[in-house]
């Protein structure tokens, strides 16, 4: 120690030190300055920038879905509705750990499967910031899980939404069909803008049709979130349109009659009112409750439906494609009466069967098989509506040709979509050589012909396409286009006028007699709905073979499995006089026409009568 | 002269030429009025930034004024004492960091607290004072500037704790203790030759360091600080965060209260390590530049109480508390505005938090036994 303080230099070390000190200050001075530049620049040269970054994550647009326009049925009765339900979102921006947040999620409420499928495919597409759904209808029990856990779950946003209720799901499944949530597809032909915030779309029938009109114009909010994306003010808003309330021609007397008609049937039921072309009942059995659907329905369910053998999905009133049999007889009639190859007098011989001219085949009646003889000896066009002749119109067919009856059949509509306002409508099949050439390429057969004459064979119909024809009848040529939709708001929805079928008016009376006399005649095949009843109606059976039966052989019915049994048909309208409801009915392997026609009684006494009638 | 004037009774006080009540208490009065306008800033920004919370105000506040009881303690201490005491207090420190190794309590993934009956603290705080003590200790009687052996050992006195609270790991106190002690190196007048030798071996070991030493979230601190963009809701939230807080500021600020950033909690650590965005926000760059002007304020005088120390010993442990001081304020607005890679520093006497500000207070209570002693020296 005393060698080291005998060389130490306290002047020179006070030097030193002071030179130190004045390095330490300049870099202090400079690191400081360095700093306070780092601030400039954030501050002044960037303030901009930042400023709307601030305002950015302070400030969130949220779109407000518009409220979907409501429906009702012809009496104001409603039949689509939106209801308030809770759903979860998760706002990803705000959420630190996805997995760990969807794997606690699933502990405290159940979610499915495909609930996180669909929220994963949303998750690709939202746009930074927005709420993406991942479970719909939360209960209240689970509504207040989620609350009392929502310190542990940021990002996870629980709100309130309208939700798509039917009422009456099942009775009017096939009427109205059903929105559900958005898909993949969807969203790529679907307006990004005008669907933000909405996560239903109308996915069959009337909802989807008319989509644009039910579904309104998004609004959008501008509101204040803190960090962890809670909503703490709105700031500035701009109102969503509703979409526009529907007002259906549908009658929900007449489709309660005739869904409990049907009961447990297979089958499908129009009506149209023939004067404005609305229509005021379609029902197609069996039904299912669209309100599965609203949400994402089950996959147990989904398929449960999807795979039954009667097959509920598929609305036989639109989809459904089948022979009209007899029905088209009024139709082919009036052909032969307008086309002058047969008057009103005109007879032919019915020995129960048909043989074109050269060919051994024996095309029968169907009355043969129960009375092993013809409906008369000389039937004449009267007689054969009446009696549902089949020999008289094997001979008219083959006097007609099939292109001929092609040219008078299709101002009926058949053959041809009716373009009513739904979806899914398919168009049948009216056949001609063309056709076959065409669709088969195969030429023309002329014992093809005699089968078309009496509506089987190629000739495939709708329920719906039936009940326009049978309108048509009704008004004596006036052809509508069926509209499901009275009016949009308080905007009417007209029904565009096709071109009308023309004919004598000694011709139209002559088939409208005859139909008359199907329900009231003592013979008429009907004659069984006629009884003791208050009004005058018109009508036509028909029987749809579903196997055809080789040569030779007889139709027995009791043989025959459940679904190969005949199709039962009947067309009708009412009053007789001045016509204000035109019906067709279709029960799938009912066996024949009387499965059919106490149905469009009932339907006809609902509409005629009132409710209470039946 | 100074223990005469140490015994003065109190009635006497008189009898000095320049009596007043500071000197009686050693007390540095500008260095005072300082940090007193400096912690009453920092209460009125932690007010806004804890979202109005009195408690977290009340709390900082008591604080406050242990640390303040524990500066004007500290400045009673004869600065002779200090130094005889160094390397045993040292050497203490030393075991409490190794104790922290095997008996040490966890918080997050390091191991840095030892918890005694109930009362947790970080052994690697009291290093932070105890580590320029002691090298400056080592080097007062040495010649100055030092010779080459004498800066291995004063190395090898900073490097033993630096390296043990690596380890905890804690990097910014690592580099808080090791800055401390390599600044009473830089006072004592170091030849430059070994300053520029280390900084280019600082530089050539960059690489291995990356690969062996640092731990994969300070590297990836530092990946985040280069792009923040790159993670932008994991590591790089925090960074786009603040600096959004500071930018939108502008040059006067929201308001008190009214930064959205911080108030809406999209700024993280608002209370503790980055208290600055919220200053910045609510104050704007005048604020900052407040903050600035008071913490070079007190920058000066610690170097003007360094100047006018009448020891080496006082010199050197002068200097290089204030160049800590600096450290604090420059890692942490630095980081906080993404010029530097986040560590856990505080901003010195503003940021929420108890175990640093006594140790702050505890070091300027140093530098005013350091300041009484040149007094007291002048008389």
């Amino acid at each position: 120690m005393p060698q080291a303080i005998a060389l130490k230099d306290p002047v020179r070390e006070s030097r030193i030190y002071s030179a130190r000190t004045l390095t330490a200050v300049l870099i202090v001075v400079m690191a400081l300055g360095l700093i306070v530049a780092r601030y400039y620049s954030l501050q002044i040269t960037h303030y901009e920038s930042y400023r709307t970054q601030s305002e950015r994550n302070r400030v969130q647009l949220q779109p407000l879905p518009p409220k979907r326009g409501l429906i009702f049925d012809r009496n104001g009765v409603l039949l689509a509705d939106n209801r308030a339900t809770h759903i979860l979102s998760v706002v990803r921006e705000r959420v630190p750990d996805l997995e760990a947040t969807l794997t606690r999620l699933g502990e405290l409420v159940p979610i499915s499967d495909r609930d996180l499928d669909n929220f994963r495919k949303k998750l690709n597409r939202r746009r930074p910031y927005e709420a993406v759904p991942l479970r719909f209808r939360l209960t209240e029990e689970e509504q207040a899980v989620l609350a009392v856990n929502r310190h542990e779950l940021p990002g996870v946003v629980v709100d309130a939404q309208l939700l798509r209720h039917y009422p009456h799901g099942e009775l009017f499944s096939h009427a109205l069909g059903y929105v559900g949530r958005i898909n993949e597809e969807e969203a790529l032909f679907l307006d990004e803008r005008d669907y933000r915030g909405t996560f239903h779309v109308g996915k069959v029938g009337i909802e989807k049709y008319y989509e644009d009109t039910l579904h309104g114009e998004v609004g959008y909010q501008n509101v204040e979130t803190n960090a962890h994306g809670r909503v703490l003010r709105v700031l500035e808003r701009y109102a969503p349109t509703p979409g526009e309330d529907l007002t259906l021609h549908l009658d929900i007397n007449l489709q309660r009659t005739a869904y409990e008609a049907l009961g447990e049937q297979r089958g499908a039921v129009v009506a149209i009112d023939p004067k404005t072309g609305g229509v005021m009942a379609l029902v197609s059995t069996p039904g299912f409750d669209t309100n599965l659907f609203v949400n994402g329905i089950s996959s147990a369910n989904y398929s449960e439906l999807r795979d039954s053998l009667d097959v509920p999905l598929f609305n036989r009133a639109v989809q459904g494609q089948y022979p009209p049999g007899s029905t088209v007889k009024p139709m082919m009639g009036l052909a032969g009466l307008e086309s002058g190859l047969v008057t009103a007098q005109t007879t032919v011989p019915d020995p129960g069967w048909y043989r074109l001219p050269g060919d051994s085949r024996r095309y029968r009646d169907w009355i043969l098989k129960i009375r092993g003889t013809g409906h008369a000896p000389e039937v004449d066009l009267h007689m054969a509506i009446v009696e549902s002749c089949d020999v008289y119109f094997y001979d008219l067919a083959r006097k007609l040709t099939i292109d001929k009856m092609y040219d008078y059949l299709h101002p009926f509509g058949l053959g041809e979509r009716t373009a009513v306002d739904t979806t899914n409508e398919r168009r049948g099949v009216l056949p001609s050589t063309r056709w076959k050439r065409d669709a088969l390429n195969q030429p023309w057969y002329p014992g093809e012909t005699l089968s078309a004459g009496i509506g089987q064979g190629y000739v495939l119909t709708t329920p719906m396409q039936l009940a326009v024809a049978t309108s048509v009848l009704a008004t004596k040529g006036e052809h509508r286009t069926p509209r499901l939709v009275r009016s949009r708001g308080s905007e009417l929805v007209e029904a565009p006028l096709q071109p009308p079928v023309v004919a004598t008016e000694a011709h139209w009376n002559t088939v409208h007699e005859a139909m008359r006399d199907v329900v009231h005649g003592e013979r008429g095949s009907a004659r069984s709905i006629g009884k003791d009843i208050p009004y005058e109606m018109a009508g036509k059976t028909g029987t749809a073979q579903v196997i055809g039966i080789a040569q030779g052989e007889v139709y027995r019915e009791e043989e025959v499995a459940e679904r190969h049994r005949n199709h039962g048909l009947f067309i009708a309208f009412a009053p007789y006089a001045a016509p204000t409801i035109a019906v067709a009915v279709l029960v799938e392997n009912g066996g024949g026409s009387s499965a059919a026609y106490p149905i469009a009684r009932e339907v006809i006494d609902t509409w005629l009568l009132g409710a209470d009638a039946g | 002269m100074a223990d005469y004037l140490r015994q003065l009774p109190q009635g006497s006080a008189d009898l000095a030429r320049r009596p007043s009540a500071a000197s009686r208490f050693h007390i540095d009065v500008p260095l005072l009025v300082l940090l007193l306008a400096l912690t009453s800033f920092g209460l009125l920004v932690l007010y806004s930034a804890s979202g109005q919370s009195s408690a977290a105000v009340i709390r900082q506040g008591q604080y406050f004024l242990v640390a303040y009881v524990v500066m004007i303690v500290a400045a009673q201490i004869r600065l002779v004492t200090y130094m005889r005491w160094a390397p045993w207090f040292y050497l203490g420190g030393i075991g409490l960091l190794v104790a922290v190794i095997f008996v040490g309590v966890g918080a997050k993934g390091a191991q840095r607290w030892l918890s005694l009956g109930g009362f947790r603290f970080q052994p690697s705080e009291i290093l932070k004072i105890l580590v320029p003590m002691t090298v400056a200790w080592y080097l007062a009687d040495r010649v100055l500037p030092p010779r080459f052996k004498y800066i291995v050992v004063s190395l090898a006195i900073v490097g033993l704790p630096a390296v043990l609270i690596l380890r905890q790991p804690d990097l910014g106190t690592a580099l808080l203790i090791a800055a401390s002690g390599l600044f009473v190196i830089f006072m004592a007048g170091i030849g430059w030759r070994y300053i520029f030798g280390a900084a280019v071996l600082a530089v050539a070991s960059a690489w291995p360091a990356w690969l062996f030493v640092l731990k994969d979230y300070q590297k990836q601190r530092i990946l985040t600080l280069l792009n923040p963009e790159s993670d932008k809701l994991g590591a790089g939230w925090n960074i786009i965060q603040s600096k959004t807080a500071i930018g939108s500021g502008g040059w006067s600020g929201k308001g008190w209260q009214s930064g959205t950033q911080s108030q809406l909690d999209f700024l993280p650590e608002s209370r503790t390590d980055f208290i600055i965005a919220v200053l910045a926000e609510e104050f704007g760059l005048r604020g900052v530049l407040t903050l600035v002007a008071l913490y070079l304020l007190i920058l000066l005088r610690g170097f003007w109480i360094g100047l006018n120390a009448k020891t080496s010993y006082g010199r050197m442990l002068a200097g290089s508390l204030t160049l800590t001081f600096f450290v604090y304020i420059f890692v942490n607005m630095g980081m906080v505005a993404g010029l530097l890679p986040v560590v856990g520093v505080p901003l010195p006497l503003v940021s929420a938090g108890g175990t640093s500000v006594v140790t702050l207070m505890a070091g300027f209570g140093l530098l005013m036994a350091i300041s009484t002693e040149q007094r007291i020296a002048d008389y």
